[in-house]
């Protein structure tokens, strides 16, 4: 009997696919297809809801259904939701291909789904690739306009940095199944203890996370990250920014698992990761104008910090790492609502061009102030319940240096926080106009607000609910 | 140091704490902005009024925390909600809900547009501020102490003066660059004693270059606040730019948070390493006194020439916690108390006139006090107290320090001197020109005197600068006991130096 309860998530979404994929033989109709959008979301938080606390093996062991995947699972949900409501009336994407859009949205969570669930490598990579190429095609379907090609060259960059950061992976793996000669992780695991430390099984390891680490943007393979923001659609980069990276936190969880509790080399090379990325995210954002590409540099940034958790390659650091995420996750939505809400005509938003939102529009001034300050790891706001989550879970393994140069990375990195401040809070507008929100955006505004707070406040729950799924090598 | 445990009473300090925020939400729900401006003023009065619940239950002769509150908040980082004041916070704490009223009567007119996102901050901060004072975990302490930076840089950003950006960016930055090794510091701390409470940090003997590290980390960000001399430059650009409201409580209460981090972590927990630093740190608070003296002798701009003084007068702070004797470093609680007390007084009252003749030159406010005779009578005073002038609040905080300060070194005292002398002149150089100066101004003409309203956000404030001047026994009774107990910790220090 195949137990469909723990299927649930998955199996809303498959049928959902299947109803937006009739409406798109249609003619192209975003109202439609948006509604059909938000109500699927909302129904796959009610199952992941329903799904919480589900335990089950399918598939011959390829596909395990845990407290850890669940969790993710709601996660991602809300994160649907959140993104379908960012979308509003796809303004910036071609008229045509509207519904096609919504589709791919919804193939993209189906991917991410599947992938917090998969314990075998074929399974996984299936997820992964389910999960991004919907995101490379989303990327390309902005509208096009006078002088405006850069959808396309975007799109271009992130196929090939993705394909090429996939083909490294793939490379790596198969050292590692060379080694174990089973594609199952928990398998793999129990059969790399023995030669983990021997240099094939690191270097397969470590190329096998290089590819996570495309997904993460952690330097050096960052390249794609401000570029892609920045041609994408401001609804489209939302979605780029955010979900993704969670996935990508735990395809790294999974291979970290491999590594053994005494490495050297996996923790220096993270650290030494981790420290380039954020040195180099703070500092190329402080001389950006361009808002989306500023939080590229600053997710590369973001990215950095969270691969502290990594480093300290015990269960407190990879909990800190899931909670940064999510927690970055919210807030980095929270700023692409902004922009997107901003824009008038879905053009890309140049610093200056916030003047004076606290005087166009109350609600969206609140929504930034709350994203950046929780960028830039101000309490109460979530941000910084996961800098000092990290902090504690690198220190407590003695990466004092590294937590010192993290540190004193987020002090600069306020300059440029702040320079959003600026312009957003304390200068006039000028004679830009009036900003009105519909309904639909106000409530994403407040949802946002109050989740960051909330999880900035209360971090209790997601800390226990991910401490209790992070037991034994590939969370159980 | 005992294991802090509940009271299990009436949990006031929450409320203190958390009845603000509530306000503040009320607040920004309320339509009109004389509804907001009524609202915020009666719920800081009866916060005000509920603070003072605190002295009925408080046990003076009784050492360590008392309306102690304690509770789980996040147990997978160990990190408690833990709350507890003893003599020198509870006195804080007074000053804190005793101030924000008046900030809020100070603004009444001078805060003329978005009333109602003013008064938002004013309470966020009021939360804040308390719960700086209050907290006995040390992450609940840093959520406090940084929330802090984004309504107070709000508050000089958007009714701040001609440089308002670039005063509330360097504050926001400076403090903020200041505090992440302050984080690192209560990390390291907490790996070491195995949770982020307060008392259970003192006490402990830490390595000798721990001790110092940590010292170093919290001396970087708490000189920032206080400001130590040369930390300061933030400070003048901050009070010149901000509005009334923001300097007073920039003034009263944010730069008492260096000092109290300085007599609470500080001091109980790293007393080696305090006693190792505290020589070279009583020279740069001698320093800050001569700097901030002279400076403000210098000054013909009114709110610089109060914020100068300020760097003057806290340097008088960390020149008696420095000292490591009772003497001085009740006599550091009080200087922070009146400090708090006269400058947010001279504060509000150079607002006041500028709200009349909308500048805040010096040779401009010549002679003004013959047309606002009341106004001359209660700047006399403040300018007194300012000066420390025996009679007045200054006066037995500054005594106490130098007596401290002369069992120490009797040379760096001496030093200090002129800055005593030049804090004299500038004072009475002010009110003499502003009460007595020139000749009758024609702009002067028709300037009202003090209003009602003014009168009673200047009245308290006298109150206390008398009666702490003329009866300060039972502030000192207060902090008595804690300082006795701090003295101690660091004497104590001295028999137990840990390894290296």
């Amino acid at each position: 009997m195949f137990p469909i309860a723990a299927f649930l998530p998955e199996s809303v979404l498959l049928i959902g696919a299947l109803v937006l994929f009739v409406i798109t033989l249609g003619p192209s109709d975003a109202r439609k297809s948006g509604r059909a959008a938000l109500a699927i979301a909302v129904v796959t938080v009610v199952a992941a809801l329903a799904g919480l606390g589900q335990h089950a093996v399918l598939f011959d062991g390829a596909y395990r259904v845990d407290a850890l995947s669940q969790f993710l699972k709601l996660i991602f949900a809300i994160g649907f939701v959140l993104v379908v409501l960012l979308s509003g009336g796809l303004n910036d994407i071609r008229q045509d291909i509207r519904s096609e859009y919504h589709l791919f949205l919804l193939l993209s969570l189906l991917g991410f789904n599947l992938l917090v669930s998969s314990i075998e490598l074929v399974t996984l990579i299936v997820s992964l690739e389910l999960s991004s190429f919907p995101l490379f095609l989303a990327v390309a379907m902005r509208r096009e306009r006078d002088g405006q090609r850069k959808q396309l060259e975007s799109a271009i960059k992130y196929i090939m940095f993705g394909v090429a950061a996939n083909g490294i992976m793939f490379f790596g793996l198969s050292y590692l199944f060379g080694l174990t000669g089973t594609t199952s992780l928990p398998l793999m695991a129990e059969k790399l203890k023995p030669v983990i430390s021997t240099p094939l099984a690191v270097a397969g390891l470590l190329m096998a996370l290089a590819g996570i680490w495309y997904k993460l943007a952690v330097f050096p393979f960052h390249f794609w990250t401000p570029d892609v923001y920045q041609g994408a659609s401001n609804e489209t980069a939302g979605l780029v920014a955010s979900l993704p990276k969670l996935g990508a936190v735990l395809v790294c969880y999974r291979f970290m698992a491999f590594c053994a509790p005494d490495s050297r080399v996996v923790p220096m090379v993270l650290a030494i990761l981790a420290g380039a990325s954020m040195l180099y995210g703070n500092l190329i954002a402080m001389a950006q104008d361009d808002f989306k590409r500023l939080l590229g540099f600053s997710g590369i940034a973001h990215a950095g910090y969270a691969l502290l958790g990594f480093v300290a390659l015990d269960a407190a650091g990879y909990g800190a790492a899931f909670y940064y995420m999510t927690g970055y996750l919210l807030m980095v939505l929270a700023c692409f609502t902004v922009i997107s809400r901003v824009s008038k005509d879905g053009e890309n938003i140049a610093i200056q061009d916030l003047a004076g939102l606290h005087r166009r529009s109350p609600l969206l001034a609140a929504t930034l102030l709350v994203g950046v300050f929780g960028l830039a790891g101000i309490p109460p706001l979530a941000g910084f319940m996961g800098k000092l989550a990290l902090f504690t879970a690198a220190l407590k393994q003695g990466h004092l240096a590294l937590v010192i140069f993290a540190v004193l990375n987020a002090a600069v990195a306020v300059y440029y926080y702040l320079s959003v401040v600026r312009e957003a809070i304390f200068k006039d507008p000028g004679d830009k106009g009036v900003i009105t929100l519909d309904p639909a955006t106000r409530i994403l505004c407040v949802v946002l607000i109050v989740a960051v707070v909330t999880l900035g406040v209360v971090p209790g729950p997601v800390f226990n609910t991910i401490g209790a799924a992070l037991v034994g090598p590939v969370g159980r | 140091m005992t294991q802090l445990t509940s009271d299990g009473g009436f949990p006031l300090l929450s409320v203190l704490i958390f009845s603000p925020l509530v306000a503040a939400l009320v607040a920004a729900l309320l339509p009109g902005e004389k509804a907001v401006r009524w609202w915020t003023l009666v719920s800081t009065l009866l916060i005000g009024v509920a603070s003072l619940g605190l002295l009925s239950g408080f046990d003076a002769g009784k050492a360590g925390f008392q309306w102690a509150e304690r509770s789980a908040w996040i147990p997978s980082l160990k990190v408690e909600y833990a709350l507890g004041i003893d003599g020198m916070s509870l006195l804080l704490i007074l000053l804190t809900t005793l101030v924000t009223p008046l900030c809020v009567m100070a603004s009444w007119c001078y805060i003329g547009k978005r009333v109602r996102e003013f008064m938002v901050c004013l309470l966020a901060m009021e939360t804040a501020m308390i719960g700086v004072f209050s907290a006995l975990d040390f992450v609940l302490f840093f959520m406090f102490w940084e929330a802090m930076l984004i309504p107070m840089s709000l508050m000089i950003g958007v009714w701040g003066g001609p440089r308002k950006v670039y005063a509330a960016l360097k504050f926001f930055i400076y403090t903020m660059a200041g505090s992440v090794l302050l984080l690192v510091a209560i990390v390291a701390l907490r790996l070491k004693v195995g949770s982020f409470s307060i008392p259970e940090m003192m006490g402990k003997t830490y390595p000798e270059s721990f001790q110092c590290w940590v010292f170093a980390a919290f001396l970087l960000s708490f000189a920032i606040k206080v400001p130590m001399f040369p930390f300061h430059t933030w400070l003048p650009a901050a009070h010149v730019e901000a509005p009334t409201a923001g300097s007073v409580i920039l003034a009263s209460v944010l730069l008492k948070m260096g000092a109290y981090g300085f007599i609470r972590f500080s001091l109980p927990i790293v007393p080696y390493a305090a006693k190792l630093f505290a020589p070279w740190l009583m020279a740069l608070s001698v320093v800050a006194i001569l700097y901030g003296g002279f400076a403000a002798l210098a000054q013909t701009d009114l709110k610089k020439l109060v914020a100068y003084s300020s760097v003057g007068h806290m340097g008088f702070a960390t020149l008696g916690i420095f000292s490591l004797t009772r003497e001085g470093l009740e006599g550091a609680t009080l200087v922070m108390i009146n400090h708090g007390v006269t400058t947010g007084a001279l504060f509000i009252s150079v607002g006041i006139l500028y709200e009349r003749l909308h500048t805040r030159d010096l040779d401009a406010a010549a002679g003004v006090g013959k047309v606002m005779p009341v106004f001359a009578a209660f700047l006399g005073v403040f300018c007194l107290s300012s000066l420390a002038f025996p009679g007045t609040n200054s006066f037995i905080g500054e005594f106490l320090v130098l007596a401290g300060g002369f069992r120490v070194s009797k040379i760096l005292m001496i030093c200090a001197v002129p800055g005593i002398v030049a804090a004299a002149a500038y004072n009475l150089r002010m009110l003499q020109r502003v009460a007595y100066g020139g000749t009758s101004n024609p702009k002067h003409e028709g300037v009202a005197d003090l209003g009602w309203r003014e009168i009673l956000a200047l009245a308290p404030l006298l109150v206390l600068v008398l009666w702490m001047g003329l009866q300060p026994k039972p502030f000192v009774d207060l902090i008595h006991t804690g300082i006795t107990q701090v003295v101690a910790q660091v004497a104590n220090a001295a028999a137990t130096v840990p390894g290296p």
